[in-house]
């Protein structure tokens, strides 16, 4: 059963255009997928070290502009009038310096935000959140600000011997999704499960006690924060090339309340956790929308949070997995035990 | 120098009700260790409140501050009985992702309600301005200056000369010593968060004729309120004080001589600073309300 499941879900993903013919739900289907990928980056955070970071959109917005710079090239002038001009470079270049920037900043934001914990944390991370939201409104020379970046091209790929292949359609874009995904949710995966992953998961129960069985916890912590930030920067990227335009309101601290969202109604700390969770907020405005304003979709989401977090404050996966354990008969368990390390993190599959 | 002048006039009248903001906020901070994202929410609705009561209903503009104040301090309480008394024991990151929900549902309740265009609040004082030498104030914000400074001393006098004061120091400083002094905890956040509620909604219905009133007013408010909190350090009106005054300060200089557009960035890089270099504020001394 453990086994065939994963093939299954595999097998789903990888068919679904073949039998989904409206292109709305492709749609939704590419930009769910995009905050799935960006949800899970945050998983690794504040699921395996428990760290709440509020500023995650950050990351998602600095690969979205790094990218598609890249892509169309700029020319400006620093202090000084020392000019740096660039001339486009390919749009899938573009993807991989979308990661590496991120990344990047996710190290010196984790560098400097790890002197902090629990509540100054979090506000540390949405001021530099709110700090590169200024600067891409207000850096118009090189970011066009309220103007937005646009004509951002497409991807494309090269595949030897075959020629170039370049990602115009829906269907192309939801299988590029679809692997740059399950790339993450395998790096992340096989992070979590390693050694470096314990160390992260105990430094999340109890950080005194990890220290001092020689975890280096800032070592660890800016790790993750590295990861995680090169993942949200890769899904900034894929979404700056599918929707071919970005603005500095990218960086609102909206979307990174909307990855919260899915993380913990799907359950932080498992792997299955983001992609549950972000299915359900991803398509619950589909549902929505035709039945009620904007303003109430919002009043919904947030009281749905609300509930989720006093009715199943663990989410909607690991409950699952207690119920299933609970009520299976060929498990072998008596109903209504609970066994020691029920819902543990890292066992979401 | 005289723009320089009418820089710092600015400042002083600015500052007046981030402390306010600031006040409020760092006793909820402080006393309950709530991060609390509606604080903003409360400044909008207090000055919606008012919007209500002297444009839509066209009663008096002074009736509508104090029926503000009031609102605040009721949807303050509620929000306290209903969602953070049963959380009490909980995880602050927990109860931050409620304050989150929270937030978004006041934001997009007055979305729905008022709408996305931005209102004016006309208010009964006269157009032309006070001049004195090379510096010109408006009417309404000398009022708005001198009504943030007498909240700001009744609520040195709440904190310092009341029994209900001494009850939020003691919860502050030791909350289960403090029960078993007999000192009755929940009300004592209750009594809190309505106080700091009703603050920001003063502060909120001070600012609204100033600038004008947009449903999204709130996020900034908030975020510079924990600017503020951070720079004046946890629980300290004082330190409250003087931040909101700061924050207004380099908010008007930047603005004036740096750039416009980072006016809003001045408070996040304060932030940053301070808790990189100084975590426990500028004027900590221990940790303490007062």
């Amino acid at each position: 059963m453990k086994r065939v499941l994963p093939a299954v879900w595999l097998v789903v993903l990888f068919t679904v255009p073949l039998w989904l013919q409206d292109q709305y739900i492709l749609h939704i289907l590419i930009t769910t997928g995009i905050f799935i990928i960006a949800a899970m980056s945050l998983n690794l955070l504040l699921g395996y070290t428990g760290q709440l970071s509020l500023g995650h959109v950050a990351f998602f917005g600095i690969g979205a502009y790094a990218s598609a710079l890249t892509t169309l090239g700029f020319d400006v002038e620093l202090f000084g009038g020392f000019r740096v001009v660039h001339e486009p470079w390919p749009a899938i270049v573009g993807f991989f310096i979308g990661i590496f920037i991120a990344g990047l900043s996710g190290y010196v934001i984790g560098r400097l935000s790890f002197k902090v914990r629990g509540a100054y944390f979090v506000i540390v991370t949405i001021s530099f959140a709110e700090v590169t939201r200024l600067v891409a409104l207000n850096w118009v020379e090189l970011t066009q600000g309220p103007l937005a970046l646009t004509n951002i091209p497409p991807f494309t790929l090269g595949f030897p011997g075959l020629g170039n292949y370049t990602l115009w359609g829906k269907t192309a874009y939801y299988y590029f999704v679809g692997v740059v995904g399950l790339v993450a949710y395998l790096v992340i995966s096989r992070l979590v499960g390693s050694r470096v992953g314990r160390a992260m998961i105990a430094l999340k129960e109890n950080e005194s006690l990890a220290s001092s069985v020689g975890i280096d916890v800032t070592r660890y912590l800016v790790l993750a924060a590295v990861v995680s930030a090169a993942i949200a920067g890769g899904a900034g990227s894929l979404y700056a090339h599918y929707l071919k335009i970005i603005d500095p309101d990218i960086f609102l601290f909206i979307y990174t309340v909307t990855m919260v969202i899915m993380v913990i109604t799907g359950g932080k700390g498992t792997l299955a956790g983001p992609i549950v969770g972000g299915l359900i907020f991803g398509f619950l405005p589909v549902i929505v929308r035709p039945l009620a304003a904007p303003a109430v979709q919002w009043i919904l989401y947030g009281g749905l949070m609300i509930l989720i977090v006093f009715v199943l404050p663990q989410g909607i996966v690991p409950a699952a997995e207690r119920w299933i354990r609970n009520w299976t008969p060929f498990k072998g368990r008596p109903a209504g035990v609970i066994l020691a390390g029920d819902s543990k993190p890292g066992d979401g599959k | 120098m005289d723009q320089l002048l009418q820089h710092l006039v600015n400042a002083v009248i600015l500052g007046g009700t981030y402390a306010l903001l600031g006040i409020g906020l760092t006793l909820i901070f402080g006393i309950m260790r709530v991060v609390n994202f509606t604080h903003g929410e409360l400044y909008a609705f207090g000055a919606y409140i008012v919007y209500l009561v002297a444009a839509t209903l066209g009663l008096n503009f002074f009736l509508g501050l104090v029926v503000a104040v009031i609102a605040g301090v009721l949807l303050g309480a509620l929000i306290e009985i209903a969602l953070l008394r049963p959380m009490r024991t909980t995880d602050i990151d927990i109860v931050m992702l409620v304050m989150i929900g929270a937030w978004i549902v006041m934001q997009n309740t007055e979305l729905l309600v008022w709408g996305g265009v931005a209102k004016a609040i006309v208010t009964p004082f006269p157009d032309a301005p006070l001049v004195i030498g090379p510096v010109s104030i408006s009417w309404l914000r000398v009022f708005v200056l001198v009504v943030a400074l007498l909240l700001i001393a009744g609520s040195y006098v709440l904190i310092h000369r009341t029994k209900l004061g001494k009850a939020m120091r003691a919860t502050f400083q030791d909350a289960d010593t403090a029960a078993l002094m007999g000192v009755h905890i929940k009300g004592v956040h209750t009594a809190t968060f309505a106080i700091g509620s009703g603050l920001a909604a003063a502060a909120g219905a001070l600012l609204g004729p100033v600038f004008l009133v947009t449903p999204t007013m709130g996020d900034l408010a908030s975020l510079k309120a924990f600017a503020i909190v951070i720079l004046g350090g946890l629980g300290n009106i004082t330190g409250a004080t003087i931040g909101g005054f700061i924050l207004a300060l380099v908010e008007e200089l930047g603005a004036g001589y740096v750039s416009s557009g980072y006016r809003d960035a001045m408070g996040f890089l304060i932030i940053i600073v301070v808790l990189l270099f100084k975590p426990t504020g500028l004027f900590a001394r221990a940790e303490r309300v007062g």
